[in-house]
């Protein structure tokens, strides 16, 4: 492995001239983040601190790697370690250095422990930070770094080992008399012990990875057959991510919360409970929306939770920050789950509410300082929301991996109070091998309200073209009545969706404000059409811009509208209701901020063509509509209807993966509802099935990488 | 050379051929109308009713078989294109004037024959349109005697002489004022009921698409079968469009293929739209129905000069000329043998990411089509990574040469992206031709004396990097992003060729010394290595400077290009 090292810093690179460019690149990146992403922090940096460390090496990627503002602003300098794939990266280019520790899967790189170290050494680092996921919770590695004398930012390896593993820090909870979910068991070494298992504890029963955290390899059982596929399932899943496949089934708590509690310890066995993180939207068990505070807890359970999270941390003599992972039920019971022994994605929102730096913290603890803060300093202040921006496709079970190059990327940092902590930029490449996440939004209010209407204008100016993303999904939870009121829990989604989710149904009146909307864009752009700069050829007949009448499809209907123009406005008639639309109409920009009877909008045109068809992102969801003149629009019917192919006898890909088993040979009789493949996709493994009986005749190989939507079977 | 007397000589000879057809001794029209009699009618009478007859263009039921098929009338078509109430229409009043085979009787004679034209307005933009009506003018009489003849033409025939003539007057019209000339096709061969006369019509028709070849822009979309010695015309004119599933072009037909080669193939296999827009190359685009098409036309026209003598317009632009592009920092991928969308790098540089494609189904491995930077149209050509490497082959040099001296031929700058691996090697394109061919891309450029920009991305290897409008053409500005890698060949290869084998860490001493912009840069071979997000400032910059560029080729009658 040590051959495929590369150090990818000036004198090795291929073109000197593009490393230099990047480093301009990252100066004014890091800049921007300074400025734009901690705006809403108290925490300051006591001047009579030592620097902590001189070098610290980050053993992650994505946003977490570029989440070393901390370090830049205590002038610790940072080396960051990258792949074959992801050497252009952000992270990347934010830190001083860089190593590269090999290819792009995840098991020969960010996993690879010998290249890490062999990097440590190398750059000399003095500490690292594991970020999370990869090897943030491998005691492994926190052992090798021990003997090798270099600090690792996170708890001890005994406190990592004792809560890593699930078991064991069941066992720990109930010691130190932390509630625990009921009917926990043992390892599982085959399907038919997991069935006699799941069994004993009764259904629904949950299956999981002893070694992951953050829903991975986590499925649901209800039956004897879903343990077998479960099982099946989750220790591939838990190899492949985990290199460990021991599996973990315990009792299934229908209808829970997910909340945690954020705890934050020292060597001097000082520890405090930062308050609550609501996780409780998620999907295929992994977290999608985040708020801090919860709407759920009152001052006692919140205390009681945050208590019973402390004396776990004191149990296993637990420094740094951790999370303790509660599933409450609707009678405010509480229950552990497990702990994280390392820094949570959503750790920003706490950060927001408490005002402390939890990476500072966390520094300052690996290096032996005392915690600054009493309990009674923690306060809660103001709400803080973040959403999980994905790079995925929210109408397939509210969101299957896209992947795609980010052709255009904006973030809503003009939005205020809105902090974005992301790993890519304009240009950067989403891949299969990697979690499929964006970035983290979070937007901070002084109560629930301004946070969630704050959360609401950000996502509707962010642009992110070049890949499918989920912010139709994000917009419609925050704005859904249930959410609003607190009403949440983990089935949120299927509960509220259960036929999947369609995207934003329109009211009326917010079809006339569509319509319109579209009906002004398109005249602005005919308008726009005509105007040639210094040409004399041009009729000097000015076009009659008042009653143009057209015609709009949209989904299944067809409305007339009449529009008239006067400046910046247009006054569109549409189904007998008139409206007036005004906005700069600057057709280049990504974002369009429109007026429409005093409701201002902002709106995304994703696209448009020569034909009349338009796409626009309105209230976070992208509709497809058809604009026509009148006259285009009568001949239309007499346009051929073109033949649709007839899909259910090509089994496609639903995203870009790799597959990993087959079940059908060709000629194979293969029923309905059969698995067909395995499609592996970031990290995730899909069963392929059949949509209707027939003979397979085709088939791609095992092992091939398959696109979105290629065929993958012919039946 | 000046271009004006060039220009007074053409019109001359034009109206010279105008003047043609009245000097003809028959003048059968007028006979044939003094012969149809019946109770006097009043001239304002016979004026409405002719008009209406014209409008009706043979009447409801054509009308409706035409919208059958999925198809608009010839005036349908013409109001979609033109600006709503611009359409000015010329000879309505004229009839065919074949008097045999039946085609002398009234029922067969229809005012305006079977074609549309006149002039009009594209967002304000004079253009000149001729719509052809699809007819069948299909008698016994005449079936009897085309049989074991060209079926197609039995079928479609409606070129007569009367219908070449109006369009010839539009086109030398539209030549006196410069103004694009407009053709909507739905017809087939030639009316054989007029025989030689219709022949002549085709000619004429084909001689004044010759001559108007370069002087305004002449654009054909064909919207019906097209077959016979009428497909010669759009062949003539600078882009050809079709519309799918509808339209067709071929030499003879399908039936006729069977009895001469015995070769069974349908329409569509033979002459339809996927066919020439990636088989043949004939067509340089096709869209999904009528509507699409002349919508689609209108944005098209939008991009060209009204003539030769017009600058490429500016359309007003909102897009910024100093807008960063950090996104083009990281599009070309660091294993200099891995692909990447060359149409990605087109659409983050040019105005709104809005880039027409012209044969994007055709040797894909050159992408070309019209765009604008700062409101300017441009011309853009680029090797294409993710089609056979990019590298040029033969169809790829044709389709990048003819688009060059369009653009050449009308004022358009012309911006190249180069990431050319070579010429692509085998017997198959040697016997092809690909030196004669491949010359003619290197011709075009040469000659092209409009603006030339040209960014290296990535690999220029070889003769083909001389090709791709290097600065030893005349290029004017030629920038190397820093991935650049000007040289003969690939490291691998130049390693093989000069040390055969024996020297192992030549390859990288290769790449140190020549897989780099440098080689170019010291040489002044490149003008400057800019950062791949600055390129769309620089390139804005460069056409405001380049804009009263002047620059003249030796005189001569026309060049020899390597046809």
């Amino acid at each position: 492995m040590a051959a495929s090292l590369r150090q990818v810093v000036a004198g090795s690179w291929r073109q000197p001239q593009r490393y230099l460019l990047a480093l301009q690149c990252a100066t004014h990146h890091t800049r921007w983040c300074l400025i734009t992403s901690r705006t809403f922090y108290t925490a300051e940096y006591d001047p009579n601190e030592k620097v902590t460390f001189e070098k610290l090496l980050i053993a992650n990627r994505g946003e977490i790697a570029s989440d070393d503002k901390t370090c830049k602003k205590r002038a610790i300098k940072t080396v960051a370690l990258c792949t074959d794939l992801s050497a252009g990266a952000v992270h990347v280019k934010m830190a001083d250095e860089a190593v590269c520790v090999g290819p792009a899967p995840t098991s020969k790189s960010y996993l690879n422990m010998d290249a890490i170290m062999e990097a440590i050494k190398k750059t000399r680092a003095q500490a690292v930070h594991p970020g999370y996921g990869f090897l943030s919770e491998n005691k492994e590695f926190a052992r090798r770094l021990a003997s090798e004398g270099v600090t690792f930012i996170g708890p001890d390896t005994h406190a990592i080992q004792a809560m890593g593993d699930k078991i064991e820090s069941k066992l720990l909870a109930k010691n130190a008399k932390v509630n625990t979910i009921p009917g926990f068991d043992g390892v599982v070494k085959d399907a038919d012990e997991a069935v006699r298992i799941a069994r004993e504890i009764g259904y629904p029963v949950m299956i999981k990875a002893s070694a992951g955290g953050g829903g991975k390899g986590m499925r649901i059982a209800w039956n004897d057959e879903e343990t077998r596929e479960g099982f099946r399932f989750s220790s591939q899943e838990a190899a492949s991510s985990f290199g460990d496949d021991r599996l973990l089934i315990e009792k299934f708590i229908d209808n829970p919360r997910h909340i945690e509690i954020q705890v934050l310890a020292d060597k001097h066995d000082n520890a405090l409970w930062l308050n609550e993180r609501e996780c409780s939207i998620q999907r295929r068990n992994q977290k999608v929306v985040e708020e801090a505070p919860s709407t759920f807890l009152d001052p006692e359970t919140r205390r009681a939770m945050g208590e019973q999270a402390v004396a776990l941390a004191k149990a296993v003599k637990y420094s740094s920050a951790g999370t303790v992972e509660f599933l409450v039920d609707t009678k405010k019971s509480f229950y552990f789950l497990e702990m994280n022994t390392r820094l949570q994605v959503e750790h920003p929102i706490t950060e927001c509410i408490t005002g402390l730096d939890l990476v500072q913290e966390m520094i300052r603890v690996a290096k032996g300082y005392p915690l600054r803060h009493k309990q009674a300093d923690i306060p809660i202040n103001g709400w803080a929301v973040e959403c999980r921006v994905y790079a995925e496709d929210p109408y397939k079970s509210f969101g299957l991996p896209s992947i795609g190059r980010l052709s255009q990327y904006q973030e809503p940092l003009h939005v205020p109070n809105v902090r974005v902590d992301s790993g890519i930029q304009e240009g950067s490449d989403i891949s299969i091998y990697y979690d499929p996440m964006i970035s983290k939004l979070i937007t901070y209010g002084s109560d629930r309200a301004e946070a969630l209407q704050r959360m609401e204008e950000a996502l509707d100016n962010y642009v992110i073209r070049g890949v499918t993303h989920n912010i139709a999904l994000l917009r419609e939870v925050i704005i859904h009545p249930r959410f609003v009121q607190g009403d949440v829990s983990t089935k949120f989604l299927p509960d509220v969706y259960p036929d999947g989710f369609k995207g934003h149904k329109l009211t009326d009146l917010e079809k006339r404000e569509l319509l319109a909307i579209a009906t002004s864009l398109y005249m602005a752009e005919q308008l726009r059409s005509q105007q040639f700069l210094g040409s004399p050829r041009i009729s000097l007949a000015k076009l009659d811009l008042n009653n143009w009448e057209l015609s709009i499809q949209l989904g299944d209907g067809t409305y007339p509208v009449t529009v008239s123009n006067n400046g910046s406005t247009f006054s569109v008639e549409v189904d007998g209701m008139k409206l007036n639309v005004t906005s700069e109409w600057n057709l280049a920009s990504p974002l369009l901020s429109v007026t429409i009877d005093g409701t201002q909008r902002t709106i995304q045109c994703l696209s448009r063509d020569a034909a009349g068809n338009i796409s626009i992102q309105f209230l976070g969801t992208v509709y497809k509509l058809r604009i026509l003149t009148k006259l285009a629009a009568e001949l239309s019917k007499y346009m051929p209807e073109k033949a649709v192919e007839d899909t259910t006898s090509i089994l496609r890909s639903p995203m870009p993966g790799v597959v990993v088993a087959v079940s059908v040979k060709p000629a194979d009789l293969v029923s309905e509802g059969q698995e067909v493949c395995v499609i592996e996709a970031m990290k995730m493994q899909n069963s392929m099935i059949a949509a209707k009986t027939g003979k397979a005749t085709s088939k791609n190989l095992r092992g091939s990488w398959q696109h979105a939507g290629n065929p993958s079977c012919n039946l | 050379m000046s271009r004006p007397r060039a220009c007074v000589l053409l019109l001359s000879v034009m109206a010279a051929l105008r003047l043609l057809p009245r000097l003809l001794p028959v003048s059968r029209t007028r006979l044939v109308r003094s012969h149809s009699a019946g109770a006097p009618v009043s001239v304002p009478a016979r004026i409405a009713e002719k008009r209406r007859a014209a409008l009706l263009g043979g009447g409801q039921a054509r009308i409706d078989s035409q919208h059958k098929r999925g198809k608009l009338t010839a005036r349908e078509r013409i109001l979609l294109l033109l600006d709503p109430d611009s359409f000015v229409e010329y000879d309505m009043f004229v009839e065919h004037r074949c008097a045999d085979f039946g085609m002398e009787s009234d029922q067969n004679k229809y005012p305006g024959d079977s074609v549309v034209t006149g002039q009009g307005r594209i967002n304000g933009r004079l253009a000149y349109v001729f719509s052809q009506v699809f007819f069948c003018f299909v008698s016994v009489t005449c079936c009897e005697l085309t049989q074991g003849y060209n079926f197609i033409w039995q079928l479609n025939w409606s070129l007569s002489g009367a219908h070449a003539q109006k369009i010839c007057k539009i086109m030398d019209q539209a030549v006196m004022v410069g103004a694009p000339v407009i053709g909507l096709n739905d017809s087939g061969g030639a009316r054989i009921q007029e025989g030689v006369e219709s022949l002549a019509g085709y000619a004429d028709i084909f001689l004044r698409n010759v001559l108007c070849s370069g002087v305004v822009p002449q654009i054909s979309l064909i919207m019906g079968p097209c077959a016979g010695g009428a497909v010669y015309s759009p062949a003539l004119t600078d882009f050809t469009f079709m519309v799918k599933d509808t339209s067709y072009l071929f030499i003879t037909g399908p039936d006729v293929v069977k009895s001469v080669t015995n070769e069974d193939v349908t329409q569509e296999q033979l002459g339809g739209a996927k066919t020439h827009t990636a088989v043949s190359g004939v067509a340089h685009r096709a869209f999904e129905n009528d509507i699409d098409a002349l919508l689609n036309l209108r944005e098209f026209f939008n991009y060209l000069p009204l003539s030769n003598r017009d600058p490429a317009p500016v359309r007003k632009c909102h897009d910024p000329s100093n807008r960063l592009v950090p996104e083009l920092d990281t599009v070309v991928p660091m294993e200099s043998t891995k692909a990447y969308d060359m149409v990605d790098i087109v659409h983050s540089i040019v105005d709104e990411r809005e880039f027409f494609e012209i044969m994007p189904s055709y040797a894909r491995n050159m992408i070309v089509g019209f765009a604008r930077m700062n409101g300017r149209t441009v011309g853009i050509l680029g090797n294409q990574p993710k089609v056979a490497s990019g590298c040029l082959d033969i169809n790829s040099s044709v389709k990048g040469a003819r688009f060059v001296r369009f653009c050449d031929a009308f004022n358009i700058p012309l911006i190249t992206f180069v990431d050319v691996p070579g010429f692509l090697p085998g017997t198959a394109q040697e016997y092809g031709g690909i030196i004669r061919h491949g010359a003619k891309l290197l011709f075009a450029f040469a000659e092209a004396t409009v603006p030339k920009i040209t960014i290296i991305t990535r690999k220029a290897y070889g003769g083909a990097y001389d090709v791709m409008s290097s600065k030893h053409l005349r290029g004017d500005v030629n920038y190397a992003w820093p991935t650049a890698e000007v040289a003969v060949m690939g490291a691998k290869g130049a390693v093989q060729i000069i040390f055969r084998g024996k020297e192992t860490d030549a390859e990288a001493e290769y790449v140190n010394k020549f897989a780099n912009p440098f080689p170019a840069a010291v040489r002044g071979f490149v003008d400057d290595i800019i950062e791949p997000s600055t390129t769309r400032i620089r390139i804005c910059r460069d056409l405001e400077v380049l804009a009263s560029k002047m620059q003249s080729n030796p005189w001569k009658k026309h060049a020899n290009i390597p046809l």
